[in-house]
């Protein structure tokens, strides 16, 4: 049996869903629309995490207080994406990074704004870690991770 | 521990682009090498264990369906065991559980994945929840490389020695590469290539990346009596360590990454081991990324916390070195995912058996394999051992 060329066949699975946030993420993204940052905080444990939690993952308690935290905090980590990703509607170049809030007990991930990109020793010359951000929220929110254009270094 | 537990044999397709075989016969490929290696047939297996990324890999719900026939499971037991990364090492740990019950004297382990066909980094990014981090996930670099920046601030290591031993590890795994028959990747490197190789995500870059491999690995254990009957050199289970972590990226610290470090401690305080540096012979870390290989040789105890580049870049880890890892050339050569934490368990068993060819390491008697699933999330250890 010889063979020239393998056959190929194309296809594509393609479903719309119905994501369902719930209750609590919910509430956090009318309050986010609002442009407030809310975390809950557990009653055991006492962490405030954002997003916010229904439950603790280490304690199984319940996270049922709502405490807004700050839109400014410091630099966990980052990183320079340079490399297009299926379901990322971000462009790149872009810069993720991990923002600690203040008054918060977890990262959130979100981009780091307003600095020039267009060379690598320019952003890391204005991305730090452990540098302090501060949101930079849209003139239009509509409820979601959007609302929040980008974090911007503080000078 | 149940009742002891060994491997009996061990099989590989060559890995890579494979569209010379549809699914089924490419795990059918593994299978069969599996029980020649053994010895054994069909008709001796109780039960069949796998394991694959999600079915958006393939395209393919549930592939376990597809490929059914290729495992040699019409008429037997099947259970199907997925943890994304870590699936290799899950499925693995099923094997050992069922074969320990006494409820199955031989099972057949099957991890596979046909990734040229898909798009795996797509399946990589839906891992991320929809509303909060997918969208500035960029799949398994993005977390990876983020997770690598923390773990050099923390410790205070210099961007240039981290990405000179990142470098050096690339080498060597790629070097040990060049010994294994089934790598994909199967090509020399030298330091300056990896450092001039495109950004992915700065600081890491092409050619510290994994590649996206079709490939399937197939291991077959037995209890400890059948084992003895049966094979003149099985690989014996000396100790199996799982464990998981929070779901958020950000809830928890990736720099010192508890679920690597206690499945490692789990799976040494059950085969004895105190000093694993000093104990091991050989390891076949998990490595998809050069940066977070230093990140698990922390966890596992072979050097300090944040010491890990001053021991790549004295050797420590290379082909010779007082500990070598990934002599097979790693995940980092070699990436068919649902299979991957298998192949690891498969290399360390060879090499306590003596059976690795011209990657084999002299004389190994004690090593350890490992696989990490999800975004950073679970992470899952076995050691095995030449000795009951």
């Amino acid at each position: 049996m010889s063979i020239e060329k393998y056959k190929i066949v194309e296809g594509q699975v393609k479903v719309t869903y119905e994501l369902a946030l719930g209750r609590t993420w919910s509430h956090f993204y009318d309050c986010f629309k609002e442009g407030k940052i809310m975390g809950t905080r557990c009653r055991k444990c006492s962490r405030v995490l954002v997003p916010p939690r229904s439950f603790c993952p280490r304690c199984f308690e319940d996270m049922d207080e709502w405490v807004e935290v700050s839109d400014e905090g410091i630099i966990e980590t980052w990183v320079y994406v340079n490399m297009p990703f299926f379901a990322q509607e971000t462009k790149i170049p872009f810069i993720s990074a991990q923002i600690r809030l203040d008054g918060c007990d977890s990262g959130f991930t979100h981009i780091v704004g307003g600095v020039d990109m267009s060379d690598l020793d320019k952003v890391r010359a204005a991305v730090k870690l452990g540098g302090r951000v501060k949101a930079v929220w849209s003139r239009e929110k509509k409820g979601s991770i959007r609302d929040i254009e980008y974090f911007e270094p503080v000078k | 521990m149940g009742k002891s537990v060994a491997i009996i044999g061990t099989g590989q397709t060559r890995h890579g682009r494979r569209q010379d075989v549809c699914y089924p016969d490419l795990v059918k490929e593994a299978v069969e090498a599996a029980l020649e290696d053994a010895g054994i047939t069909l008709k001796d297996v109780d039960g069949v264990v796998l394991g694959t990324m999600p079915s958006m890999m393939e395209g393919v719900s549930s592939t376990h369906f597809y490929f059914a026939e290729a495992m040699g499971s019409v008429g037997k037991p099947v259970l199907k065991v997925e943890t994304c990364g870590s699936t290799g090492q899950s499925i693995g740990h099923c094997g050992f559980f069922w074969a320990s019950s006494g409820m199955a004297d031989i099972v057949l382990v099957v991890g596979s994945e046909k990734m040229s066909e898909g798009d795996g980094q797509a399946t990589m990014n839906t891992v991320f929840d929809p509303f909060f981090q997918r969208t500035f996930a960029a799949g398994a670099p993005g977390v990876f490389t983020m997770q690598s920046m923390e773990w050099m601030y923390r410790f205070k290591i210099p961007e240039d020695k981290g990405r000179e031993a990142a470098a050096m590890i690339s080498v060597s795994n790629h070097d040990n590469a060049m010994d294994n028959p089934h790598a994909h990747i199967r090509t020399r490197v030298t330091m300056d290539d990896v450092k001039n190789a495109r950004i992915i995500t700065y600081p890491v870059r092409l050619l510290d990346v994994c590649p996206a491999s079709d490939g399937a690995c197939a291991v077959i254990f037995a209890s400890g009596d059948k084992a003895k009957k049966i094979c003149k050199k099985p690989a014996w289970v000396k100790g199996i360590g799982f464990r998981g972590e929070e779901f958020f990226y950000g809830e928890s610290d990736k720099a010192i990454w508890m679920s690597a470090t206690e499945a490692a401690k789990e799976a040494y305080s059950q085969a004895g081991i105190k000093d694993p540096l000093k104990e091991l012979d050989v390891a076949e870390v998990y490595n998809p990324f050069t940066y977070q290989e230093m990140i698990f040789y922390e966890c596992f105890g072979f050097c300090p916390r944040g010491k890990a580049p001053d021991y790549v870049l004295k050797g420590t880890f290379k082909k010779g070195g007082r500990l070598p890892c990934g002599p097979s050339g790693g995940t980092l050569c070699t990436n068919p995912i649902g299979a991957t934490g298998l192949i690891r368990m498969a290399e360390a068993a060879l090499q306590v058996t003596g059976k690795a060819g011209a990657r084999q390491v002299e004389g190994a008697k004690l090593a350890l394999s490992h696989a990490m699933g999800g975004v950073d999330q679970f992470n899952g250890v076995t050691i095995l051992g030449s000795e009951q």
